[in-house]
């Protein structure tokens, strides 16, 4: 019995092995583009290596040029705001208007230098290589309009020391996105490392498996995927928007085989989740007001890699004694790196490593103080303002990363201002001249904004949904957390909790209840050990 | 009439009972545990426990009323006015000079009058209070809408004032058990089913020859 168990086994071992073999052995792709003469070229640009992407690739350049990652722009179908990098205001370095090349590095195509134009409509203006290179030695200057470095000067998008790409090597490779052709540009959002998002960071190009269930490799239990996985595209428009996102996802997983374009948790995991005993019962009754995120990721910013949660640049400006800018490094991350506090270009900073989030209902869409909202400079700002009623049905209680900041204002107009402050070679770049008057001027005027003059600091919010750096199950945010006085979601309105008001007045009211029967019983017991004077109670 | 020792508690009432006991102090441990008065259980299992014990309350309750009905035992909880203003007073003046409790308990009639009418309104208003509020609560989802948010706050409370209530209900209860014949006189016969009844001659009779089980010998001397 137990032999033929052993053969058995060892038989279907043998079946499986020969059939990785197999799969290793064939191409997964039906096209090796190594073997393509018209890519075993010295290119000299990244331009030329397009050109000859579009010999075979008839409608690339068209699909592209109407993609988000192309133009900048998305004009909201809600709120009819025109959005994207182009027109948005942050609580980062401010604005892409006035800091071009140093912004459009990251452009995924080639040469756009100025906001005020649409990006090069040239068809070999697009950058395929940022995102189909898998040799993982192509990348972009940091201050190059898009254009990758092809001699070892300056440095990369990545804040690296810049190394001349091999563009015939790049040409050949290209296959799928991967990890690091999204993270390039998206984990370093905001100048750096996990600075703008919370959620994505370097520590994604290899998650361990408590960071990330889903990008963790098999071996750790994890799954190996990476981000088209779940931003799935088509015609080079992908699933999962920022400006609009789809908050809560009714359709679920859908019909088997049917084709979904949505990022959502539940496009692949339902809404029903949760194994059909008592508790992943009332773990699903949960879906009706929390995104899956609220619970399954605990803390952003996990792995080692803090994020910026402050950012104030009213400070900025200072020198030191001898009349130069200085810089201070008074925080240490958990990985020990140290890091900017104070920069005189930059001002003061403060980090959040496993942070808590924010939370917030949020029915998807963000509306953004773009130049024409007018602030109300006494409060806090909101950058962008979060949507999102319990009422409306399809809002659910999200996590945010809020990111705390302090930004130049046209105190007269009372709107946020466009600030030029990166540009070495001009006399107006704030992080060259430190001169905030100049480089408000400089920054409306590239923008083409009228400016009042008069500019201030306002404080300001901006929330970041957090998505990204899934836990695994075990490490999900425990019922204690939000089920009890002050807990997690204390600052969301607009639901009932069990367990976080024990002293409502009908549970003061109870309180007294059993106050007063044991008051009562007390009372009357001693009532009657002194009152019994001649026969007692006690007769039995 | 004549004092007997007879079986007052068949074997199923006493299951009622003590089954009771065991499943409404888990409600009420892990109830207060879920309402945010103590940390002692962790919430997950706390709200698992809780569901678990009210369930397994409802239908031993479902048995009971079955029982009450078939067995006529429903009689019992019936309340009557006469004679309850004696126990008040006992219970508010007499007690304390010594007096016998004025209630004697007879055959058809295990429950003074006060008792009688404390379980009808118990059975009658506070335990369907409860229960009705906590399948409300446990289904909240197969009814409710997104804008049920006062629905359910009302829903909440209601429960939780009746769960005090029935704490108030279970120190008297106990308090009470005191008094009189003294606490191990009075549980006994919810252990041994066997309590002191004053009998008529025909009741006596008829268990004498039709149940005779359900009657201790009478005692020599």
């Amino acid at each position: 019995m137990l032999l033929k168990q052993a053969i058995a086994g060892l038989c279907l071992a043998i079946v499986t092995a020969g059939n990785a073999v197999a799969e290793d052995a064939v191409s997964k792709s039906t096209a090796d583009h190594s073997k393509f003469p018209s890519l075993q070229k010295d290119f000299k640009s990244g331009p030329e290596v397009t050109e000859a992407c579009l010999e075979c690739h008839t409608e690339a350049d068209d699909q592209f040029m109407h993609s988000i990652h192309f133009t900048w722009e998305y004009d909201h179908p809600d709120t009819g705001q025109k959005l994207g990098k182009k027109n948005v205001i942050n609580a980062f370095c401010g604005s892409v208007a006035g800091n071009e090349p140093r912004c459009t590095s990251c452009h995924a195509g080639y040469g756009w230098d100025d906001m005020n134009e649409a990006p090069p409509q040239k068809e070999t203006a697009k950058d395929c290589l940022v995102c189909h290179d898998t040799s993982d030695q192509y990348t972009k200057l940091a201050t190059g309009a898009g254009h990758p470095p092809m001699e070892a000067k300056g440095k990369t998008i990545t804040g690296q020391k810049a190394w001349a790409v091999d563009l015939k090597k790049a040409a050949m490779s290209v296959g799928m996105p991967d990890r690091d052709n999204c993270g390039n540009c998206h984990f370093y959002g905001g100048g750096g490392d996990n600075v703008k998002h919370g959620d994505l960071s370097s520590v994604l190009y290899n998650p361990s498996f408590d960071v990330d269930v889903h990008m963790s490799p098999k071996s750790e239990g994890g799954e190996d995927m990476v981000c088209s996985d779940c931003h799935v595209s088509d015609r080079h428009q992908w699933a999962g928007s920022r400006y609009n996102v789809l908050a809560s996802d009714p359709h679920g997983t859908g019909k088997p085989g049917e084709e979904r374009h949505a990022a959502s948790c539940q496009s692949c995991h339902g809404d029903a989740p949760h194994p059909t005993n008592i508790k992943g019962m009332k773990l699903n009754d949960h879906t009706d007001t929390l995104a899956c995120q609220t619970c399954h990721i605990p803390e952003f910013a996990r792995g080692g890699v803090p994020t910026k949660s402050m950012w104030d640049w009213s400070t900025a400006g200072k020198m030191d004694e001898t009349g130069k800018p200085y810089s201070e490094d008074k925080y240490t991350s958990s990985m020990g790196k140290h890091m900017h506090t104070y920069m005189s270009t930059k001002g003061n900073f403060e980090y959040a490593e496993n942070a808590v989030p924010h939370y917030a209902w949020f029915d998807g869409q963000v509306e953004y103080t773009t130049i024409d909202r007018k602030i109300d400079p006494t409060n806090t700002v909101d950058v962008n303002v979060i949507h999102g009623d319990r009422a409306d049905g399809s809002s659910r209680i999200w996590p945010f990363k809020r990111m705390e900041g302090r930004q130049a204002y046209d105190k007269v107009n009372e709107n946020l201002v466009y600030t030029h402050v990166w540009g070495p070679t001009t006399d107006t770049a704030f992080w060259t001249n430190f001169d905030w008057a100049k480089a408000i001027d400089a920054g409306m005027k590239a923008a083409n904004q009228p400016y009042s003059g008069e500019f201030g600091f306002v404080d300001t919010y901006m929330y970041w949904p957090i998505t990204h750096m899934v836990a695994p199950a075990e490490d999900a945010v425990g019922c204690v957390e939000c089920h009890q006085e002050n807990g997690r979601l204390a600052d969301v309105a607009g639901v009932f909790m069990p367990g976080t008001d024990p002293n409502s007045w009908i549970g003061l009211l109870g309180k007294a209840i059993i106050l007063m029967s044991f008051l009562g019983v007390i009372g009357h017991s001693l009532l009657r050990l002194f009152s019994r004077n001649s026969k007692g109670d006690h007769h039995g | 009439m004549a004092k007997r020792i007879v079986k007052v508690y068949p074997a199923f009432e006493r299951l009622w009972h003590w089954m009771q006991v065991i499943l409404i102090l888990t409600l009420m441990v892990t109830g207060m545990g879920l309402n945010g008065v103590h940390g002692l259980i962790p919430f997950g299992q706390a709200v698992m426990l809780h569901t678990l014990a009210a369930l397994a309350l409802l239908a031993l309750w479902v048995f009971a009323t079955f029982w009450l009905f078939t067995t006529g035992t429903w009689k019992q909880f019936i309340p009557k006015i006469e004679g309850m203003v004696a126990v008040a007073r006992f219970y508010a003046y007499g007690v304390f000079k010594g007096e016998e409790h004025p209630y004697e308990k007879i055959f058809w009639r295990k429950h003074n009058p006060l008792q009688a009418a404390t379980y009808f309104v118990l059975k009658w208003f506070i335990f369907p209070a409860i229960w009705i509020t906590g399948l409300l609560y446990l289904t909240y989802n197969f009814w409710a809408g997104s804008d049920s948010v006062l629905a359910i706050t009302l829903i909440a409370n209601l429960h939780l004032l009746s769960a005090y209530v029935i704490g108030a209900f279970i120190i008297i209860h106990v308090y009470l058990l005191t008094v009189g014949h003294g606490f191990r006189e009075h549980v006994k016969p919810m252990v041994t089913g066997y309590d002191e009844i004053d009998l008529t001659p025909e009741q006596e009779a008829y268990l004498e020859s039709n149940e005779p089980e359900r009657l201790k010998p009478v005692a020599e001397g």
